[in-house]
């Protein structure tokens, strides 16, 4: 039996929410702000989005009007690779589907593609049909900077380092491409429910 | 107690907690018999990793503030209310507990006499614990390599090894220099702000002298006095820095 | 947390590093792959609070070091480095 620090509990939540929880996971209240570099800070004149790629026509919104489309709220549980959990979180964003109309494709898959040079990658169905958002609001706040404001990619079904913070784009691909943490030992897909956090989980 | 150091990978060992000295209201030093320790040089640190009956861990980073000559092992750690492992640490852990730790670790920030000097420290709060162990091992060598300490704390009361450093600054070679930024006592002549470019200029040697800093403390301290001194034209490469993150673990 | 804060020392990376490598690395020097610039890895900015850590050249930000730790497994990756030069160690 491995060393047990007597009388150490942590800073997690009991809570009946165990069926909420997927395995290894820990529940907090606290929203951790993780990063592999410094936070970007594109002002909103400059920010754009993209859909690029495996598409005859490129799209661009500029951040008016990218505000201007249809937005929705969801409330949603998220689960990061570093094993915590927080439940019933609140996004306002633009569902991906939204962005994706009257787009004709044959790709596959996706790379999303952030400020500050991070990427991740995605089956482009784990985008589709409700799963996936580009959202400005938590909280019923403008999303903050460190948590990957003005807009990151919302994708709650799979572990939280592919919500892609600081996102501009999403590049419509027929092969798949790793992204920053996959091509460094995490998951390909990162399902929270398999437990798929390392490569070759 | 200091054995030559082995080469090879650090693992997790036990050690035994010994007894505490309780350094200021919220800073509390724990003594620990390390049977495995191999010796560290001042300024490294260890990773402390905390295991509930779950399984679940959580580690933190912790200076070494013993010297390598000194008899036990001994990490200050500063309680944060709303850390996750100080207040284990200092509150839960009891004398005849065992801790989990991996170390020494670090190579970058220390100072031993092969270094050379002078030698100017600079500490933000808990920031002064490895500065505490390098200025500890310059004592236990009878070594004459002049230090200087800058020392911010928010009052009096928050300097942590305060007698010590009053003993030790009666030294011919080490001056101790404080700076109280919220609250002074009556009659208090010394500096009374933040560390700026005016009191770097004033306790500093300058960079024709070359000397060896060593900043420790909070993020925004230590990225200000590093860039401050490097202004002055300090050598980069003579300006070692340790960045708490935004407090003190 | 302000963006400093995020922002650590290549000395922070030293525990993993201490678990794998017999030389001590972060008071070994480095160049960066994209930028030339050499310097001690522990005088490099460093993130780990992320799902792994992440070192980045001083003066380019370019991303030099990824360690991650996880699942029994470590993976490293170099891509940014050039070459890390490290001492032979001397007894202290």
């Amino acid at each position: 039996m491995a060393f047990v620090s007597r009388g150490f509990r942590g800073r997690r939540r009991e809570g009946s929410d165990a069926a909420r929880m997927p395995p290894g996971q820990y529940l907090t209240d606290d929203f951790p702000v993780l990063s592999a570099g410094p936070t970007p800070h594109t002002p909103l004149d400059e920010w754009t989005f993209s859909i690029r790629g495996e598409v005859d026509t490129p799209k661009t919104w500029t951040w008016e009007e990218f505000r201007a489309l249809p937005s929705e709220t969801t409330t949603k549980d998220i689960h990061c690779v570093t094993k915590w959990s927080k439940l019933d979180t609140e996004w306002e964003g633009v569902s991906v589907d939204t962005l994706l109309d009257g787009i004709d494709t044959s790709a596959e898959y996706i790379l999303a593609f952030c400020d500050g040079g991070y990427t991740t990658n995605l089956p482009l169905e784990d985008v589709m049909n409700g799963k996936a958002w580009v959202a400005f609001g938590y909280g019923g706040e403008p999303l903050e900077p460190e948590h990957g404001g003005p807009a990151r990619l919302l994708v709650p079904h799979l572990y939280f380092w592919k919500s892609a913070k600081w996102v501009r784009g999403l590049e419509l691909r027929a092969d798949d491409e790793p992204g920053f943490w996959e091509r460094y030992g995490y998951h390909n897909y990162g399902d929270p429910w398999r437990e798929q956090r390392y490569w070759g989980d | 107690m200091a054995r030559a150091a082995v080469l090879g990978r650090l693992t997790w060992q036990l050690t035994d907690v010994v007894e505490f000295v309780d350094e200021t209201p919220r800073v509390r030093s724990i003594v620990l018999d390390a049977p495995e320790w191999p010796g560290h040089r001042p300024g490294q640190h260890v990773d402390v990793r905390l295991t509930a009956e779950d399984g679940y861990q959580a580690e933190r980073s912790y200076s070494i503030a013993s010297a390598p000559e000194d008899p036990h092992l001994v990490l200050t750690v500063e309680r944060l209310d709303d850390g996750e492992v100080s207040p284990y640490l200092v509150g839960e852990l009891q004398p005849g507990d065992k801790l989990e730790l991996r170390g020494p670790v670090g190579g970058y920030f220390v100072w031993t006499v092969e270094v050379g000097g002078p030698v100017l420290l600079v500490a933000g709060g808990s920031g002064v614990v490895p500065l505490m162990a390098m200025l500890r091992h310059r004592v236990g060598l009878g070594d004459g390599t002049p230090f200087r300490l800058l020392y911010s704390s928010r009052s009096l009361d928050e300097v942590i090894y305060r007698d010590e450093l009053d003993r030790l600054a009666a030294d011919d070679g080490i001056e101790v220099v404080h700076t109280l930024t919220r609250s002074q006592p009556d009659g208090w002549t010394g500096y009374a702000r933040r560390i700026d470019e005016q009191m770097l200029r004033e306790v500093s040697w300058p960079a024709r002298e070359q000397p060896r800093v060593y900043v420790c403390g909070p993020t925004r301290l230590v990225e200000g006095v590093a860039s401050t001194l490097v202004a002055l034209g300090h050598d980069p490469d003579r300006v070692k820095t340790e960045r708490f993150g935004p407090t003190g673990g | 947390m302000e963006d400093a804060d995020l922002r650590l020392d290549g000395n922070a990376a030293a525990g993993m590093f201490g678990e794998i490598f017999a030389l001590e690395l972060t008071s070994a020097r480095a160049r960066c792959a994209s930028c030339g610039t050499i310097a001690e890895l522990g005088a490099e900015p460093m993130y780990v609070h992320a799902p792994g850590i992440v070192v980045r050249c001083r003066n380019c930000d370019d991303v030099m070091i990824v360690a991650v730790h996880g699942g029994g497994r470590y993976w490293l990756g170099f891509t940014g480095t050039s070459w890390i030069e490290a001492r032979e160690p001397t007894q202290p």
